[in-house]
């Protein structure tokens, strides 16, 4: 079985983002950009199935500009046999990010697709769900544990309510929760083994997907401030506090 | 003039809280019309609760076995059958409207607001990205309109209303390939974290899930709902569905106090809407005081039996 995994390059999640005075967006120039850290947790599991034997192939694809491909290298030492960079410099939203993940799918027919559940600029959680609906299969969203036996696989969901566990025809769409697994570090050796890997590019034009028509971002402001409150030096004092505001 | 299509949350013939947050976000759209769809296998007593929710002018049911536990790949094409004739159709931004409503999107052929958090028009809302820490307005396209609902940024709508029951039969195919298996709830007696008034968490710093009974324990005398942060899950001292943050639950209680919690924009994200924040670390330079409103710097581990003592 051949598993796709959606790997994203986001802004850091240690950078303090900052909105561009003129409002048009959240300053990215000069910023740390890393895996986004839900596809690092996607990818981890691709290789754990493929060291279990259930996998044969892991493939990393990148919707991305064409400076992404030292992001992609990073996929490649973390273990994935391959990588596909579509390369385009217009930011994607999730429908069509789903549309170009359907091309790759029936392109390269994989059995399991693992994505993020969520990337950590745009905090959209829809990609999976809407690929999994373009291509009629099964989703499995939010998983914190995944079995795979044969053509099915059982999936343990992060939910409000506490832990569900569903079952899935494969192939299928299965985005990944934090606590999946702990994503494995890079080693040296490995950076150098990356380099030599088949690391595929395709111009976003050449795959034929329709842009969807997407929101329209018109200002982006700082969300408003809480207001540095009072440090108390003791019990006494917080609970004279909450008394008199009435909340105890 | 809008019409509201809103996909009803529901467990074990309970509807949940984050409808009535839901009717209310469609409310600021002055729509001409709200209605609610039940998908369930039993479909009467949540359509009741459902019709007492004052602004909502009609219950959808659609009852089949097939609806017996929230399969979206089951449900999606139900919802998306039923959104004909709607301008928008509306779900909470809980792990169920998060799973569900991208699939109705995407069958629709639309894009989804995720996270709506203020109406600006019927067009044009405000949502969070990076973690919260920037809002940005969005203009959907034309077509028809898909969104979660940011529960937290919304009262629930009163009850009081009296909307007719209608049942719906829709003619859609449903897929076998994805069946349910089991749900572990987590059992608890204590108020609902998403719904609380007042939340007690803890974090990594209570070092143990016995430990951890401490924060149960003010939590009761307070009548408290219990959170936590991401380190203290990941740690095994609570379950999953405590999480608060960035990508566990988003909170608005009127008092969230956070013992040993060192304030990540992660976890600040989940309560920023809070009324009060109280918080207790032993670290003064902690980020959690640049938010809280009261602070109290030492050792949790005297710090909070000695709290628990002084509310009598
Ligand atoms: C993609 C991503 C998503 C994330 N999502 C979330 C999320 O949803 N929710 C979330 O919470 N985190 C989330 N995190 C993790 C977040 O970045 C922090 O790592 C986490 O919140 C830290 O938890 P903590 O405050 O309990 O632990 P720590 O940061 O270790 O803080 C422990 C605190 O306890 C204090 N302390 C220690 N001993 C005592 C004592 N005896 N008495 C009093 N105080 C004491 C320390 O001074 C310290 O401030 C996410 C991270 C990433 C990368």
């Amino acid at each position: 079985m051949k598993i796709l995994v959606g790997y994203k390059r986001v802004v850091d999640y240690n950078v303090r983002i900052q909105v561009k005075p003129d409002s048009s967006g959240v300053v990215t120039e000069g910023v740390k950009l890393s895996p986004n850290p839900f596809d690092e947790i996607a990818l981890e599991e691709a290789l754990r199935l493929r060291e279990k034997g259930i996998a044969s192939e892991v493939v990393v694809a990148t919707i991305a500009p064409a400076d992404a491909q030292a992001h992609l290298r990073n996929g490649l030492a973390m273990g994935a046999n391959r990588a596909i960079h579509v390369v385009t410099d217009e930011v994607v939203q999730p429908l069509t990010a789903a549309r170009i993940l359907l091309k790759l799918i029936e392109k390269e027919q994989p059995g399991l697709v693992l994505l993020g559940k969520q990337a950590i600029d745009d905090d959209a959680n829809q990609t999976g769900q809407m690929l999994a609906a373009l291509w009629d299969r099964p989703q499995a969203t939010f998983a914190s544990e995944i079995v795979v036996d044969g053509q099915v696989a059982r999936v343990t969901r992060e939910v409000d309510a506490g832990l569900e566990t569903i079952e899935i025809d494969l192939p299928a769409v299965v985005t990944t929760d934090l606590r999946l697994n702990e994503p494995r570090f890079i080693k040296l050796p490995d950076i150098m083994k990356a380099k030599s890997k088949p690391l595929e590019t395709i111009a976003l034009a050449d795959l034929g997907v329709e842009a969807a028509a997407g929101l329209t971002a018109s200002h982006y402001a700082a969300p408003a401030k809480r207001s540095k409150g009072v440090m108390v030096k003791d019990v006494a004092e917080l609970v004279a506090a909450l008394k008199a505001k009435g909340l105890v | 003039m809008s019409k509201i299509l809103i996909v009803a949350e529901h467990l074990n013939g309970q509807l949940n809280a984050s409808t009535a947050k839901c009717v209310t976000a469609a409310g600021k759209l002055s729509p001409e019309a709200i209605d609610i769809l039940v998908l369930a296998a039993d479909a009467a007593g949540i359509a009741a609760q459902a019709a007492q929710i004052a602004g909502v002018s009609r219950v959808l049911t659609v009852e089949r076995a097939e609806n017996a536990q929230s399969l979206s790949a089951v449900l999606a094409p139900q919802v998306a059958k039923a959104a004909a004739g709607y301008s928008h159709v509306f779900g909470p931004s809980t792990t169920f409207g998060k799973d569900l409503m991208p699939r109705v999107a995407a069958l629709l052929g639309v894009p989804q607001v995720s996270d709506l958090m203020e109406v600006v028009d019927a067009q044009t809302f405000k949502r969070p990205v990076y973690a919260g820490n920037a809002i940005v307005t969005v203009s959907a396209p034309a077509g028809a309109i898909v969104a979660t609902v940011r529960t937290a940024s919304f009262p629930a709508a009163a009850e009081g209303g009296g909307a007719s029951v209608e049942a719906l039969s829709l003619d859609v195919a449903l897929p076998t390939h994805t069946r349910f298996v089991e749900l572990k709830a987590g059992k608890s007696d204590r108020p609902d974290l998403q719904t609380a008034s007042r939340v007690v968490s803890g974090g990594r710093a209570l070092g143990s899930a016995d430990s951890f009974r401490i924060i149960y324990s003010l939590a009761d005398k307070l009548g408290a709902g219990v959170g936590a942060s991401r380190a203290a899950v990941d740690a095994g001292y609570v379950p999953n569905d405590m999480q608060v943050g960035q990508t566990g639950k988003i909170i608005a209680p009127e008092l969230y106090i956070a013992i040993g919690i060192s304030g990540a924009i992660q976890h600040l994200t989940g309560i920023k809407d809070a009324g009060t924040i109280v918080a207790i670390n032993k670290d003064a330079e902690a980020p959690i005081f640049e938010i809280a409103d009261f602070g109290l710097v030492g050792d949790l581990f005297t710090l909070v039996p000695e709290l628990e003592a002084a509310l009598g």
